[in-house]
């Protein structure tokens, strides 16, 4: 069967919906109108107002209400309905939720979801475009994931949804048409697994979110010159998976982190700075990143420069010092 | 359960939403009593009728211990025995009255001031002092005494509040939850969130607003320039209501008619209490920078254990023989509180991976080792 990763999320929560009647869904317009993405679609017609509903517009009281839900017997999943309008509810996140177990040496936990698309790539006007998915990473107590395909999407979401702990679930909204043949239900590995998406011996790279089909690309225009990069899914930033990425990058010797967000102080960088950790012995050169400049994410028409492309990642590719040289970019030590 | 139609029916009168005068608050505060604990003059109790005499006394007894309590707690930081120490000194009908108008199966939402009230609740004081004292966060389980955690971030809880309050409703539950904010708290934007979301979604919240006056140095002029913080309750369409919070009869009558009408399906409530922080905010703080000392001096006259106690022994329902059984009760436990804070409180340092998660990650466990192996050295 042919699914959007928008339809797999659809389902995901009906299927979660139908068979806990604990798992609620609410946020702004995720009711009658199914959500500006439509991931909601029809959640309201089957399961009533009652289990997926419309909220006052205010994002820090939709986390809050969800908090008190979850501490008292439901499974809320809200919907912020873009990446930066989830900031309001930043100190809900960060004091509460992600605080919540061990602030009360476990005696109270937050089974909850936080639904975030997030982003570019869809020509959004500002405020619409934003990678938050560092703050929440860097917010020890959050799980934080991002589904690359269809069937981690359904997946993902199931599991986010069973998990006993919150988990802000970060949604790729260009890829929320991106189709793929899967029948559902599906499950894929569980969280704190990364995948090889495609195996390569000369370089890894590492891509999560809105960033793994552009490594996935990047990987068939290499091999069409006889390189061969392997591929691998984050999938799950938190918890994350050093086993499946130390293993790939001990192998190649070579590394490029691909990460659409900027990327002083980003995921990318904790990534980087695992890898030498773990992969120093092995590396036969310095783990590179692509990612977006340090810049405020830019309007529509400048957006293409902003997000990792396939050059942009060959290029990279290209300074891991298969001929010895060091890499031009960083002779100066500083700009 | 109840259904979205009936979330979005009127908030307290049958038959259409109700009119703006029936949400406002009284004029004047609700008080029986005058400052020195006789009769107010006037109506000045409203619709209000006198707490019983059993509620009373409970409630004198409660306040002595309370405020017995919360001076041993100053004492003990001025030992160093607690990291810090809010003070409710002169709140204590708020802090007992919140909790006696709860059954135990509600839900008590307290910041960092009202350690008081988590006495009165019945939690242990070790249990209760663990945040103050630093040895842990919370130190009892929420779950069992249906107490959430000390807030800290100013009304961040009143939203979890709302949360709590209406699941049990969803479930046909009759549970309601009280919040304890302070006149600061009101200012920050989970406060209208939350008044806002219980009046939507129609749940048994009480808001109580403490107007002690200051939020550490800021007075509530700084706050508002609303007529009362009680007026904030309208816009939302949120029963408001002002009591002295120095008048245990008032609080406890208000108090009590607010948390069961929410029960009964009326709505959330705001009431406002009006009384004075008579210690400095902590221990750290120095007031002498923002008020004047004779203000203090006013406010302690309108103590509202004196006032209680000469009202119930006008009354008759208050003997020396009572106030001397209070008092060695409130004097046992301090001394209790005492000796168990006088050892030093020991951590563990593994406990400190231990509830991240319900699983410890990888890296969790990773890092748990590392700083065992440091310790092992
Ligand atoms: C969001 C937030 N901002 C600032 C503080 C620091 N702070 C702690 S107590 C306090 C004053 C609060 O005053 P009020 O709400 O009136 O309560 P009171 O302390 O008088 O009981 C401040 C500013 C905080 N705890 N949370």
């Amino acid at each position: 069967m042919t699914v959007t990763m928008g339809k797999a999320l659809t389902a995901a929560l009906r299927d979660a919906m139908r068979e806990d009647d604990t798992v609620l869904m609410f946020g702004e317009d995720v009711g009658p109108l199914g959500g500006v993405f439509r991931v909601t679609d029809g959640l309201a017609a089957e399961f009533g107002e009652d289990r997926c509903f419309d909220t006052p517009l205010a994002e820090s009281g939709i986390v809050g209400l969800a908090v008190g839900m979850a501490m008292n017997g439901f499974r809320p999943v809200v919907e912020m309905q873009f990446d930066a309008f989830a900031y309001p509810a930043f100190e809900q996140i960060a004091s509460h939720v992600a605080k919540m177990r061990n602030r009360t040496r476990g005696a109270v936990g937050l089974p909850m979801v936080i639904r975030v698309p997030y982003a570019g790539g869809i020509g959004g006007v500002e405020h619409h475009s934003d990678s938050s998915e560092a703050y929440y990473a860097h917010t020890p107590g959050l799980k934080v994931v991002t589904p690359s395909t269809v069937a981690d999407a359904y997946s993902l979401l199931r599991e986010a949804i069973a998990d006993p702990d919150p988990v802000v679930f970060m949604e790729p909204k260009k890829l929320y048409w991106a189709k793929d043949e899967v029948s559902l239900p599906v499950r894929t590995e569980p969280f704190g697994r990364a995948v090889v998406r495609v195996p390569g011996s000369d370089a890894t790279l590492l891509a999560y979110g809105p960033a793994v089909p552009v490594a996935l690309e990047a990987a068939s225009a290499a091999a069409a010159e006889g390189l061969s990069l392997e591929v691998v899914d984050l999938r799950t930033l938190v918890p994350f998976d050093d086993a499946t990425v130390a293993a790939s990058v001990r192998k190649t010797g070579r590394c490029v982190v691909v990460a659409e967000a900027s990327g002083f102080a980003g995921v990318s960088a904790e990534i980087v700075a695992r890898v030498q950790e773990r992969c120093f012995h092995s590396l036969a050169a310095p783990v590179l990143r692509v990612a977006g400049w340090d810049v405020p994410f830019p309007p529509p028409v400048l957006e293409k420069y902003q997000l990792p492309g396939v050059d942009r990642v060959l290029d990279a590719v290209d300074r891991l010092q298969f001929d010895d040289a060091p890499d031009p970019r960083f002779l100066a030590v500083s700009p | 359960m109840t259904t979205q139609a009936e979330h979005r029916m009127p908030a307290v009168l049958p038959g259409g939403v109700p009119p703006a005068d029936a949400l406002l608050p009284s004029a004047e505060p609700v008080r029986f009593l005058d400052d020195d604990g006789g009769p107010a003059p006037g109506d000045a109790h409203g619709r209000y009728e006198r707490p019983s005499t059993e509620l009373l006394r409970r409630a004198y007894d409660a306040m002595v211990l309370g405020r017995r309590f919360d001076a041993q707690a100053t004492a003990l930081t001025k030992q160093g025995r607690l990291a810090v120490y809010p003070s409710s000194r002169g709140q204590e009908a708020g802090e007992i009255g919140a909790v006696l108008a709860l059954r135990e199966t509600d839900w008590l939402f307290p910041t960092y001031r009202d350690t008081m009230a988590l006495i009165a609740r019945g939690i242990d004081p070790v249990e209760a002092l663990t945040l103050l004292r630093g040895s842990w966060h919370c130190g009892y389980d929420p779950m069992a005494t249906r107490t959430a955690p000390q807030c800290t971030p100013l009304a961040t809880h009143a939203p979890h509040a709302v949360g709590v309050a209406y699941a049990a409703r969803r479930r046909g539950e009759d549970t309601v939850a009280l919040v304890l904010i302070g006149d600061g708290g009101t200012s920050e934007g989970d406060f209208h969130e939350a008044l806002n979301f219980a009046a939507v979604f129609h749940v048994p919240v009480v808001f109580l607003v403490q107007n002690n006056g200051f939020a550490i140095s800021v007075p509530v002029s700084r706050q508002t320039a609303a007529p009362s913080l009680a007026h904030k309750g309208v816009g939302y369409g949120v029963r408001g209501e002002r009591v002295d919070g120095n008048d245990p009869l008032a609080m406890l009558a208000v108090l009590t008619d607010a948390v069961e009408s929410a029960r009964a399906g009326g709505g959330p409530v705001l009431v406002e209490a009006h009384t004075y922080r008579v210690e400095p905010h902590t221990n750290a703080d120095d007031d002498g920078r923002y008020r004047d000392h004779d203000e203090v001096a006013a406010w302690k006259r309108r103590d509202p254990i004196a006032r209680l106690e000469a009202h119930l022994r006008s009354a008759g329902e208050l003997t020396d023989d009572d106030v001397a059984a209070a008092g060695a009760a409130a004097e046992a436990f301090a001394a209790d509180v005492r000796k168990r804070l006088s050892e030093e409180p020991v951590g563990d340092p593994a406990e400190l991976f231990a509830h991240v998660f319900a699983t410890p990650t990888p890296q969790l466990r990773e890092q748990a080792a590392w700083l065992a192996e440091e310790l092992a050295r």
